[in-house]
């Protein structure tokens, strides 16, 4: 079966202007080294890093929002890589996205009804007014919000049922691969459950993929088939939900693990005990080698030197590691 | 949270059949609203039935009846209801004529100059980059460049008449709107809701006009009223050098600028004309208000009582 | 914890009274914090806990006032220990550090500042101090971090900062609201483990509030949970992490994600929070709880637990349908 994305050698990098001196100078940025893999049809990968990690970034770069620098992203099975113009505008129908916070990402002045119809608007799919108002409805109802949701404006509603909104704006056009960055982070707890419950319902529904990007690596295994970890701008890790969680191999996807509070006091409170004190190195420097080797309890006089290449070290699960645990 | 929403949620019907009527009772909510717009139709009905509700003719001169004060003052005479100019000309009757100069270059400046600054500030905010530079270095060279000085050029070569004024003072004040609009867009192009709109596949134009266009409301609207009184006020100034509106035919603001000299001796002169020009823009402030108000629909869920602050509380402890 | 409370609040209630009507954000709150312990307050958004420590700071946003209710200082009223005890003896961290610090002054100048205008300093020992204090959150290179502004340092390290500059003024009681929601999860981590030894070793009083029911689990040593403005339940963290009595602790517990593997789905908490504007008659949890009945049309006493107490007519009863967590 054809993936629903490849992801071939993909790097994206920023052209960043010095003001400092007399005169700006130009300086190129690489926010995301080669990175590769694959979403099959139905599956999730769950893309997790912290903030400069390059993960939203990668989420952009697939979705043609930002410049790619080298390498090709394929969706189910064409290279889109290059695709403009009218082909892009067909593409992006296909894939879609729902952004962190639901409070700004739907404009204010704008009804539910036209916030979910707009996709179908724009794409010429409205058919009549009255087809349209059918189809908000059942896309309205299909993310559990009552039907008289469609005639009231954002404010009236709770980050929850916003971003609800968001996902039925998003599966309006019945798209294959839904980039979530960040989806439930700004959520409150209780809520959280409930959206990451309906994404799984509508996946399993309508066989979709999704790229799940987030720091929170709880809701990541909630959600997630495979899981893969960047760091710096590098795929580090990658492998089934399971080998990351039950045998994770890469040293900065263990500090990961460990550094997730967990809400079992005993365990938290040994887990806070063992957490590394020392204040992280300053990263501004021009790196060579491995770029966690400064952090890493493991790094040896090798990862100061070599950049370790992502290498799988068993069935489906890869690490860009000189000495995986 | 379910019920507090169909409160302030317009039912289906208003919102399709009978618009009008939803406009009515809306601005029958708003008491200072209905007071500008009912006084802003009043000005632009007398405006428009001018010869039939002016008193006499507005150019009519009359040595014996000069610098009459207004009728109820001592030596006032009753035929001259505000008293008549230093030509014995009737200030009423000016007045009333008057306002079709006035507002027709104060509305004709603002709609012509708003509109170029607002496609001018569009672009240069949406496109950015290089476009943005060059126009806004055209919109620098123009305001460094003394408006007075483009006036006078341009009307003396083309000569004096209401298009000549309504062009040259388009000309010299769209900048604002330029700058204005430009940054507006940049911060709202930066909105996620923006970038949301992009995703699901809207072009330029619904981008603009849907989801940025909306926001520009309430900054234009303060910057063109300003304007409108400014407008106004050039007007009489170029009106008064004798480049702009040509005597026997009036506006308020010729009145004000020619009434000046006999402050001390005649006040009604300039007070009402000036009194006229303060009503119309105090009017067009309280409708331009309620307009703001309405087109936002957290702002009017604030004067629909349902506090904006108390559901920031509620949201955000 | 025995003896004397440092910080005592009884029945406070907070209202913000709007245009709108009466936003009762803080119901008949009352808390105990004593020399060396950890309390934590966990809720949603508006569950009024930040609310609560702005009261107790002194510190609420127009246009909130205090109604009802005292809060007592070891024993007494805040006015009865003349000024300054709030800026002295309490200090506060925030979420965001860069509110709380003036971009246009170095870091070192804000705490000699603060230095000399508390501890009565010369210069020259202020500043001594003050890279005492930085090395003190574990920052490296402390001199040199003196001179650098603000924005030049990332989150985690400004929030060392801001943790040494309330160290600064010797204070007995820390209270820290959402200090870490800002911040990656290793550098949360290091914080945690940052909060948890300084605790220690300065015996301090810390008020914790935070929606991650983790943190406080590794931190706290007693905790209460707050709802819709009320304290619903409160408790030893061992005892109320083990056996929760209230619904709504029970629903937060299991929807919050863990790492070890468990079900499929999330159990998830219905619905959204109550507006304070008009709060539900009786039980505010009333319309989210799986096993609401007659009698919670009406509030409830609070009921004695094993290390707490608890809000609920229904208190102990298993509410959400058995899934294994």
């Amino acid at each position: 079966m054809t993936p629903t994305l490849t992801v071939e050698n993909l790097s994206v990098a920023y052209e960043v202007t010095d003001r400092g001196g007399v005169w700006p100078s130009q300086r190129r940025v690489t926010a995301l080294h080669p990175l590769s893999f694959e979403i099959a049809p139905g599956e999730t990968l769950g893309l997790v890093g912290e903030s400069g990690s390059g993960k939203t970034t990668a989420g952009r770069a697939i979705l043609r929002r930002v410049d790619v620098a080298g390498g090709c992203i394929l969706f189910q099975g064409a290279d889109i890589t290059r695709a403009s113009g009218s082909r892009l505008r067909r593409l992006r129908a296909e894939m879609q996205l729902i952004l962190q916070d639901p409070f700004t990402s739907l404009n204010p002045r704008m009804r539910i009804a036209d916030l979910v119809g707009e996709p179908l608007t724009v794409h010429g799919r409205a058919g009549t007014r009255a087809e349209l108002r059918g189809r908000v409805a059942s896309l309205l109802e299909r993310v559990g919000l009552p039907a008289d949701s469609a005639e009231r404006f954002p404010h009236a509603f709770s980050g929850g049922q916003l971003q609800r909104v968001g996902i039925a704006r998003a599966l309006a056009l019945n798209p294959r691969l839904i980039v979530a960055d960040e989806p439930v982070s700004a959520l409150d707890v209780s809520v959280r459950a409930q959206v990451v419950n309906l994404m799984q319902d509508i996946q399993r529904e309508e066989g979709l993929s999704y790229l799940f990007i987030a720091h929170d690596l709880a809701i990541v295994r909630q959600i997630s088939h495979r899981v893969a970890i960047l760091y710096a701008g590098r795929l580090v890790e990658i492998a089934g939900r399971e080998a990351i969680y039950g045998r994770p191999r890469h040293p900065y996807t263990v500090a990961l693990l460990d550094a997730v509070p967990v809400p079992d006091p005993p365990a938290q409170r040994l887990r806070q005990r063992t957490a590394p004190l020392a204040a992280p190195p300053d990263m501004g420097a021009a790196m060579q080698g491995c770029a966690y080797a400064a952090r890493c309890p493991r790094a040896t006089e090798r990862c100061r030197a070599e950049e370790p290449p992502l290498a799988e070290i068993a069935p489906g699960h890869k690490t860009a590691c000189w000495h995986p645990v | 949270m379910a019920d507090s929403a169909a409160r302030q949620a317009p039912s289906r019907r208003s919102r399709n059949g009978t618009r009008l009527r939803a406009f009515a009772a809306e601005l029958g909510e708003d008491v200072p609203g209905l007071i500008g717009f009912l006084v802003l139709v009043g000005i632009v009905a007398m405006a428009i039935f001018a010869p039939l509700l002016a008193p006499h003719d507005p150019a009519a001169q009359s040595v014996l009846a000069r610098l009459a004060p207004p009728a109820w003052l001592p030596r006032g005479n009753p035929a001259h209801l505000l008293g008549t100019d230093a030509l014995g000309r009737d200030v009423l009757s000016r007045i009333i004529w008057g306002a079709r100069a006035t507002l027709l270059v104060g509305v004709a400046v603002v709609l012509l100059s708003g509109t170029f600054g607002v496609i001018v500030g569009l672009v240069a905010g949406y496109v950015g980059g290089r476009t943005d530079s060059i126009l806004m270095r055209l919109v620098d060279i123009q305001v460094s460049f003394p408006g007075i000085l483009l006036i006078l050029l341009i009307v003396s070569i083309v000569g004096p008449s209401l298009t000549t004024i309504v062009v040259v003072l388009a000309l010299t004040n769209w900048m604002i709107y330029a700058r204005i609009v430009r940054g507006t867009v940049m911060s709202v192009r930066a909105a996620p809701y923006v970038e949301a709109a992009e995703i699901v596949g809207c072009g330029p134009a619904r981008i603009i006009l849907r989801h940025i266009l909306p926001n520009l409301v309430s900054p234009l609207l303060t910057v063109a009223i300003l304007e409108f009184t400014n407008v106004v006020l050039a007007e009489a100034a170029i009106s008064f050098l004798g480049l702009g509106v040509q005597p026997p035919a009036t506006s308020w603001g010729l009145d004000v600028a020619s009434g000046r000299d006999y402050v001390y001796v005649a006040w009604w002169l300039v007070t009402f004309p000036g009194l006229a020009i303060a009503i119309t823009v105090l009017s067009i402030n309280l409708f331009a208000n309620w307009v703001r108000v309405t087109t936002d629909p957290r702002e009017r869920e604030k004067r629909f009582g349902w506090s904006k602050t108390a559901r920031r509380l509620a949201g955000r402890s | 914890m025995t003896g004397e409370p440092l910080l005592s609040v009884a029945d406070l209630r907070v209202v913000f009274p709007t245009r709108a009507g009466i936003v009762r954000a803080v119901n008949d709150v009352s808390l105990a914090v004593s020399p060396g312990e950890t309390l934590g307050i966990v809720g949603e958004s508006g569950s009024g806990k930040s609310v609560t420590a702005q009261a107790v700071l002194g510190l609420l946003p127009l246009p909130g006032r205090v109604v009802g209710g005292e809060i007592l200082w070891r024993g007494k009223p805040f006015q009865a220990h003349g000024a300054g005890v709030r800026g002295k003896e309490i200090a506060c961290i925030f979420q965001d550090p860069m509110q709380s610090l003036n971009p246009l002054m170095t870091i070192g100048a804000q705490l000699v500042e603060t230095l000399r205008h508390h501890a009565r300093l010369g210069r020259r020992a202020a500043r001594d101090r003050a890279a005492e204090l930085l090395a003190e959150v574990a920052l490296s290179a402390p001199a040199r971090r003196l001179d650098q502004y603000p924005h030049e340092l990332s989150g985690g390290i400004l929030q060392r900062v801001m943790l040494a500059m309330a160290l600064a003024c010797e204070p007995r009681l820390i209270i820290a609201d959402e200090p870490t929601t800002a911040l990656d999860v290793t550098i949360q981590a290091e914080i945690l483990a940052l909060l948890s030894r300084l605790q220690r070793e300065r015996g301090l009083a810390i008020l914790l509030i935070t929606h991650d029911l983790g943190i406080v689990a590794g931190l706290c040593h007693r905790v209460a949970v707050m709802y819709a403005g009320r304290i619903v339940e409160t408790g030893e963290v061992d005892a109320l992490f083990a056996r929760p009595a209230h619904p709504y602790t029970q629903g937060l517990l299991r929807a919050t994600p863990t790492l070890e593997a468990q079900s499929e789905r999330l159990v998830s908490i219905p619905g959204a929070p109550p507006a304070l504007l008009v709060p539900p008659a009786g039980c505010p949890f009333r319309t989210r709880c799986p096993i609401a009945a007659r009698p919670c049309e009406t509030l409830p006493d609070p009921a004695r637990t094993e290390t707490g107490m608890v809000v609920c007519w229904r208190a102990g009863e298993a509410a959400w349908a058995d899934i294994p967590r």
